[in-house]
């Protein structure tokens, strides 16, 4: 597809206008352009993952990066960071063409990178994390008076003063790591930081504190790629959007805060689509019920929780991240212990214990998809019958043949892409992941499937594909619960909501009596996360 | 199996859901069989990792190079076939005890550990199968204490990791200077020789010109790869050490099948200790020494991944092949145990390093010729 700059005939006329080739306006982007890449390529084993990238940040901008899973922005950033080495097209840094062998030189030549698995070393301070690799030194002996003033000076800078150098970064909340993070970029005298979804592991008052960081750092010239999945902060912080498909560039330099969401959604996707969920059945379907929880506790993660889900029912649960709700459905499913309290499948207490629970019918989809619920390097087929592997056997004789006529048939239900059961599941993108892991629970008899955060890191498309799912699911009588931070993804799929805050239900009703504004003023009352800094 | 139809099932425009299936009939599966097959060739001889097999050609070419040096320095021996034919049957018998070991130890690294405590296992198994108190059951009672020797210790080890959550690499250290003790104080750090003659002759006998030591290497390897690659036990196995987590919310007993991994490992000594009894005549506390570093080593030449979830029997047993052509081939030119040990290190950091750039390469060949051939 050609770049709408090499032909503007291309875009068409209601949809984009001539966004693409207009600038930002000058008073938004000042700086000097200090990146440009010009039709960047990287190919991998079977990828092409780059195919023609287009990018221009100047100095002092937030430069948003948008696009699906899959569509390059990972390789993008390590191509940025020096992890990867583009195969052909132009990198100019600071107006020179420049190559980055390592991620030492792109640290050197002035870009950082922060990841969204934070890399710090968690039982070092945050002075030795802030200068790790860089460390100020006579003969070989660390001045650690030097690095702890120097550290403190850049936490001011960002803001974060009280923090101490000498505290361990264990002991610090996930936005105080990521803080810690951005001390590390500057203390390499970045000039650039890219930021790879640095909201994700942030409550929502903590946003707004990156937000008062980034503007900081921009107010001092220093140029930040910003890359998240969620469009209003793009909106908040951005200053221009290039958005990336299929590895290549679609649209360079829209403004952030005028283009509208529906045309970046297209550029994303090649077609338009908002949070697009199925209808609700008209009719009361939900039948008997399924699950019963009652008074569970656990102390320190929730208390006193009672629930019930009726089969063919979507029950969704609204909570921030540390508001329990992951603990608690892993105790419902017999990952935990609880300390009080009951769960009762049709009827029946359950005994402790994950084998207890699968036998009772119930399925997880846990939060972490890759360390919790895949073994990465094993084929397609072997992750969807993890759970039922046993049910095909014969005497104890394992039946693949079986097993991978019924993947495929999971694989195509599920629209799975590329549908080749015998690939590594290593291979397949976030969302298409996801897809293996619920289509697990879709072989032999689940009749309550749990939901931890099911579109977490899944692109828009796959994202509608797996409402539709959960969905005719319900319609056949399985029963759903759902953890999402998501409110409007809770609103949307959910028959029934509860808001969860610190542990505890704040509020029961059905989805259409709540909106947005009424569950977000829920899940936020009072005081929110402990030892989120000041 | 051969031939790859088509799912018959009609494709509407959009498919439907499925409807949830109930837990399978055997009798259903058996007709599915024929009809299953989706889209790809399946032979049944198909190992786990089709670059596992690929990997162990590696271990092969360097078997290959091994014989290519004896026959550099020794090239009359070589030159005699029928000497070839009696030396490779005692490389063969040379690696069944080891082998043996080796088989049960692939299975407890790639379900996620390790046993250290191998060696001491045989020699516990096998002073107690060969005390005068045992010896007086006969053949049948010797085997029988060596392999419920075997069990009961694996399973210790099994319970004191999974249950007593000790690090493996701490429990079966225990376990090692533990019943090497036992075993000493077992014996009176005495050799017991052994009466028995049916035990005697399983070491000395050959059955259509080839030790039974040997047949029982073939079985207990057999058995290996059909239980790793074909049951539901190995595929436990995989899930286990590959990703605990995710077994473990899938629904799979990760305690009780890591216990059951370590309690094969004893099942495996048990057997070993029988033969190593018999090839000596005698059992003593200090026999089997070290077999843990040969099968580790072993194993790990193999290609088994010392972080668990992949592995295969046949790269375990070429290991072990090597290793005991690697001594044959010191011993017909009369060099020491002590070079002989300094190449074995060599072998091992050597096979380590062809493996791994070799597994990049054969991933990015198939990578390459999935492009070419998928959409």
């Amino acid at each position: 597809m050609a770049l709408p700059e090499d032909d503007p005939a291309t875009a068409s006329a209601e949809a984009v206008a001539e966004a693409p080739l207009v600038e930002a306006p000058a008073d938004t982007v000042a700086g000097e352009v200090v990146l440009r890449l010009t039709d960047v390529v990287k190919t991998f084993p079977g990828v092409r993952a780059l195919d023609g990238v287009q990018l221009e940040v100047r100095a002092g901008e937030v430069h948003c990066l948008l696009g699906q899973n899959g569509a390059g922005k990972s390789t993008l950033i390590k191509v940025l960071a020096g992890v990867h080495q583009p195969d052909s097209g132009q990198v100019e840094w600071r107006g020179e063409p420049a190559t980055f062998a390592n991620p030492q030189a792109a640290m050197k030549a002035g870009i950082a990178t922060i990841y969204q698995e934070l890399d710090l070393v968690e039982d070092l301070s945050v002075a030795e994390n802030a200068f790790l690799g860089h460390e100020y030194r006579n003969f070989g002996f660390v001045r650690r008076g030097r690095m702890a003033r120097h550290t403190r000076q850049i936490l001011s800078r960002l803001g974060h003063g009280e923090i101490p150098p000498g505290r361990m970064v264990r002991s610090l909340p996930a936005a105080g790591k990521q803080i810690v993070s951005m001390a590390r970029a500057l203390s390499h005298e970045a000039r650039l930081i890219i930021m790879d979804e640095p909201s994700a592991v942030l409550a929502h008052d903590e946003v707004g504190n990156l937000f008062r960081i980034i503007r900081e750092l921009t107010a001092q010239g220093i140029a930040v790629i910003y890359i998240s999945h969620r469009l209003e902060e793009i909106r908040e912080i951005g200053d221009r959007v290039t958005v990336l498909k299929d590895g290549r560039t679609t649209a360079a330099n829209l403004p952030a805060r005028d283009t509208p969401t529906r045309d970046l959604v297209s550029r994303m996707t090649g077609r338009t689509i908002e949070y697009v969920f199925p209808d609700r059945p008209t009719d009361d379907s939900a039948g008997a019920d399924l699950l019963q929880v009652q008074g569970l506790t656990r102390t320190g993660e929730f208390a006193d929780v009672s629930l019930n889900v009726r089969a063919g029912e979507i029950v969704g649960i609204a909570g921030l991240v540390g508001s329990g709700r992951s603990e608690l459905l892993e105790t419902i499913y017999g990952a935990r212990l609880p300390e009080a309290g009951t769960v009762q499948m049709d009827g029946k207490v359950l005994r402790p214990g994950v084998g207890a629970a699968v036998r009772a019918g119930m399925g997880m989809a846990p939060e972490e998809r890759k360390s919790q619920a895949l073994l990465l390097g094993e084929p397609i087929y072997r992750n969807v019958t993890l759970a039922t592997f046993g049910r095909y056997a014969r005497l104890g004789f394992t039946n693949a043949a079986k097993e991978r006529a019924e993947a495929d048939r999971i694989a195509e239900t599920l629209e799975l892409r590329p549908r080749d059961v015998d690939r590594p599941v290593r291979t397949l993108s976030g969302g298409n992941q996801q897809k293996v892991v619920v289509g697990r629970w879709l072989l032999g008899g689940t009749k309550l499937l749990l939901l931890d955060e099911p579109t977490r890191g899944v692109d828009v498309g796959a994202r509608a594909e797996l409402y539709q799912v959960i969905r005719s699911l319900a319609a056949q009588g399985v029963g759903v619960l759902l953890v999402s931070s998501e409110v409007p993804e809770v609103l949307g799929l959910a028959d029934r909501v509860l808001v969860m805050r610190e542990g505890r239900v704040v509020r029961e009703a059905a989805a259409g009596e709540l909106d947005e504004n009424t569950v977000l003023d829920l899940v936020m009352a009072g005081s929110l996360m402990e030892g989120a800094p000041a | 199996m051969s031939d790859a139809t088509p799912t018959p099932t009609a494709t509407p425009e959009r498919p439907q859901l499925p409807a949830q299936s109930p837990p399978v009939d055997p009798a259903e599966t058996a007709v599915a069989d024929n009809k299953a097959g989706s889209g790809r060739k399946l032979s049944w001889w198909r190992g786990d990792g089709g670059d596992g097999a690929k990997r162990n050609l590696g271990l092969i070419g360097v078997l290959a190079a091994l014989i290519v040096v004896g026959a550099i320095t020794k090239p009359d021996l070589y030159g005699d076939p029928n000497w070839v034919w009696n030396n490779v049957l005692a490389i063969l018998q040379l690696a069944s005890v080891v082998g043996v070991v080796t088989v049960g130890m692939t299975f407890v690294i790639i379900g996620g550990g390790i046993d250290l405590s191998v060696g001491a296992i045989v020699a516990l198994a096998g002073v107690w199968c060969t005390t005068v108190a045992t010896q007086s059951y006969g053949a049948g009672g010797m085997i029988f204490t060596a392999l419920a020797v075997g069990i009961c210790v694996g399973l210790v080890n099994g319970v004191l990791i999974s249950y007593g959550r000790l690090v493996p690499f701490i429990a079966t250290l225990a376990m090692l200077v533990a019943a090497r003790g036992l075993a000493a104080s077992i014996s009176n750090k005495q050799t017991q020789v052994s009466s028995s003659t049916f035990i005697n002759d399983i070491a000395a006998r050959k059955v259509i010109g080839i030790p039974i030591l040997v047949y029982i290497l073939g079985a207990v390897v057999l058995a290996g790869w059909v239980v790793l690659n074909r049951t539901t036990f190995g595929r436990r196995t995989i899930a286990v050490g590959g990703n605990p987590e995710a077994a473990r919310l899938a629904g799979i007993n990760v305690r009780r099948h890591t216990m059951l991994l370590y309690a094969l490992s004893g099942l495996c000594c048990g057997i070993a200790a029988i033969m190593l009894t018999s090839q000596a005549t005698s059992a003593q506390a200090a026999m089997a020494n070290l077999y843990e570093l040969d099968a580790i080593a072993a194993a790990i030449i193999g290609g088994t991944l010392l972080s668990g979830g992949r592995g295969t029997i046949v790269g375990s047993l070429l290991g072990v092949i090597i290793f005991a052509t690697i001594t044959n081939l010191f011993a017909i030119n009369g060099l020491s145990i002590e070079a002989q040990n300094m190449v074995k290190g060599g072998i091992i950091v050597a096979a380590v390093l062809v493996q791994q750039f070799q597994f990049k390469s054969v991933t990015r060949l198939l990578a390459r010729n999935r492009v070419t051939t998928a959409t």
